[in-house]
């Protein structure tokens, strides 16, 4: 039984290797759809590693109001109207938060406006976060060069602002920054320190940012509004119980659709269902070039039965059951699709390699197994009824044919 | 030793209004060491009546019995058993497959047998050395002659040790003086006991044989 399996094999292989040419050009098809299908999931997965472990590095204690609902994994679908609605966040209601709670111990307004800031001639676009003077301490991150601002001059919403690393090597290149004065929509403010280097999101830089007073936020960029809160519970046990204090304070005030209190856990679930969605929709997109591939393949073994008529008719005649038939040609056919199948793995493995390079991809175990066996079956599918045209041959018939 | 018997064999072509009925009630026993040479015009019948003898086909009516054995009712895999094990096929156009060695064109039926591949290979050596093709084992197709490539197409006929050998036409696309030596082989293979059955309209060719059949209109004359 193996011998025989063998020797089809070998057989297949000799076919396929006599037109050589041909034989690329119909896997291709698959090639093609496999690599892309493996390529996708890769960068899918990526980001969703990426994503989960940026989450994850803000802490557990952490909390998010958010404007509007949201409502993860509910009918509405994620996060559809949260952050989206009109925010009717303000400065006060943070202060209430902080008064009223008993289990949060930060609680952090911020904003986010895209700016330019300039300085002797030398300008770039970033992106300003309005915060509070608690930031350090709750993202964990201090400057390098000099200090965060203070509750004072929050509360005077002075104009002074901490550059992210990138920023301040643009305007500043090798000199020290601290006690210059930036231009930021048109107002001049304060250096007070540079915070260190945190890396980069593939290619994008995590170092292009920010930090003024969200106080000053609010005048500089004429808002009445904030875009949200950070609070920090006490410890990781309290989170629960600072959730619902923080709905409940939020309710003194607002309606229950105009705020969503979101832990890390469910904007964790929320990401990784839109992410899954995404790429099971771009794999799906992906998978219909499969689909031509198999039938390409289809279509050059019905050639290839044809041409090999008289061949057919000579095997039968030499005792070659039906059976024998339909196997030797189910397995030429799957010869051509699982090579597909393999050299699409490969380009695929490399290709996510290369783009590791700029942007998280992670390759999968599961997307390798399910494109080898999806190829597989490509091959038996489209490769079941030219055999069976061939099985079928009447052998007088096929040695006659010319 | 009665190899083969066709009694009252008939073959009709067709539905009933269009049939065309190309063999009528034909009755014709082959044994064991016969050299038979089968004539007739094109049209005549022969070669469904081949085709009949080999197992490649099955009659109308009447009955083919195989060494004892009733093969008008079988399917086609039990058909196409029989042809490997029992019957070596000698076409007018060699029908060699042309990206294989001469051995593994003469490998072939002994693969469908199941033979494991030591046996084989051997047994095709000697089946080419048999036919004066040593030499030639690895050549492929486009690289023999004329000759050689049915030498060894009777050498894949005879590698299985058939019942009986059937040959349509075998010099039909061979010069005159490379289809004597074709001829010279059958003469040899039948003195060593082969049972041949040879399909030709060459008064001549036919004349080697023991005895000839003329077939004419579907009946044998």
């Amino acid at each position: 039984m193996m011998e025989k399996l063998f020797e089809t094999l070998k057989l297949a292989f000799i076919t396929l290797k006599a037109n050589r040419m041909r034989s690329l050009l119909t896997m291709l098809g698959v090639i093609i759809g496999v690599t892309s299908v493996i390529l996708l999931i890769s960068i899918g997965s990526g980001l969703k590693v990426y994503i989960t472990s940026q989450l994850e590095s803000i802490g557990s204690n952490i909390l998010y109001i958010m404007p509007g609902e949201f409502d993860p994994g509910g009918e509405g679908g994620g996060i559809q109207g949260a952050g989206m609605a009109a925010s009717r966040l303000t400065i006060a209601q943070g202060k209430q938060l902080k008064q009223r709670s008993t289990s949060i111990k930060r609680v952090m307004a911020y904003t986010e406006n895209s700016a330019t800031v300039s300085y002797k001639g030398k300008s770039k676009i970033t992106q300003a976060a309005g915060v509070s003077y608690e930031y350090p301490d709750i993202r964990d991150e201090y400057p390098e060069i000099g200090n965060f601002f203070t509750l004072s001059q929050q509360e005077a919403a002075k104009k002074v602002v901490i550059l992210g690393k990138s920023v301040a090597e643009k305007l500043f290149d090798e000199s020290d920054p601290v006690g210059k004065k930036v231009t930021i929509s048109e107002n001049r403010f304060t250096v007070l320190g540079v915070l260190g280097p945190q890396g980069s999101i593939g290619s994008v830089d995590t170092d292009n940012q920010i930090f003024i007073p969200v106080t000053t936020a609010l005048s500089t960029f004429d808002m009445e509004n904030i875009h949200g809160f950070w609070l920090q519970a006490n410890d990781q046990d309290s989170i629960e119980q600072a959730k619902i204090e923080a709905e409940k304070i939020m309710l003194r005030t607002l309606d229950d659709d105009d705020f969503s209190v979101i832990d890390t856990e469910s904007l964790l679930s929320v990401v990784s269902q839109i992410l899954g969605a995404l790429t099971v929709a771009l794999s799906g997109i992906a998978a219909i070039s499969l689909i031509v591939g198999g039938i390409g393949i289809m279509n050059i073994m019905l050639v290839s039965i044809t041409e090999r008529t008289k061949e057919i008719g000579l095997r039968k005649a030499l005792g070659a059951t039906p059976k024998i038939i339909l196997t030797q040609f189910l397995i030429e056919s799957i010869v051509l699709s699982v090579g597909g199948g393999l050299t699409g793995i490969t380009i695929g493995v490399l290709g996510t390699l290369l783009i590791n390079q700029f942007f998280p991809a992670v390759i999968t175990f599961w997307s390798i197994l399910l494109a080898f066996f999806v190829s597989v079956m490509i091959g038996v599918i489209f490769g079941v009824v030219p055999a069976g045209k061939a099985a079928k041959l009447n052998p007088i018939q096929a040695l006659r044919y010319e | 030793m009665k190899i083969l018997q066709l009694s009252n064999v008939s073959k009709t072509y067709g539905t009933d209004s269009h049939s065309v009925t190309v063999l009528k009630k034909i009755n014709l026993e082959i044994k064991k060491g016969d050299f038979i040479a089968l004539m007739g015009p094109s049209g005549s019948g022969k070669s469904t009546l081949m085709h009949i003898a080999g197992c490649l086909d099955v009659p109308t009516s009447g009955k083919v019995i195989f060494e004892n054995k009733d093969v008008s009712k079988l399917s086609e895999g039990e058909l196409a058993q029989i042809r490997n094990k029992k019957i070596g096929f000698v076409f007018q156009s060699f029908n060699l497959i042309p990206r294989t060695t001469a051995l593994d064109n003469v490998q072939l039926p002994l693969i469908y047998a199941g033979v494991d591949i030591e046996e084989r290979q051997e047994r095709s050596k000697k089946a080419l050395e048999l036919l004066g093709l040593k030499e030639r084992i690895t050549h492929f197709p486009n690289q023999l002659s004329g000759g050689e490539q049915q030498r060894t197409a009777i050498a894949r006929a005879l590698v299985n040790k058939p019942s009986i050998i059937l040959a349509d036409e075998p010099t039909g696309n061979l010069d005159s003086k490379t289809g004597k030596e074709i001829i010279k082989v059958f003469k040899k293979l039948n003195r060593d006991g082969n049972t041949i059955v040879l399909v030709t309209h060459d008064e001549k060719i036919a004349q080697i044989a023991k005895k000839i059949i003329k077939i004419y209109d579907g009946e044998i004359v």
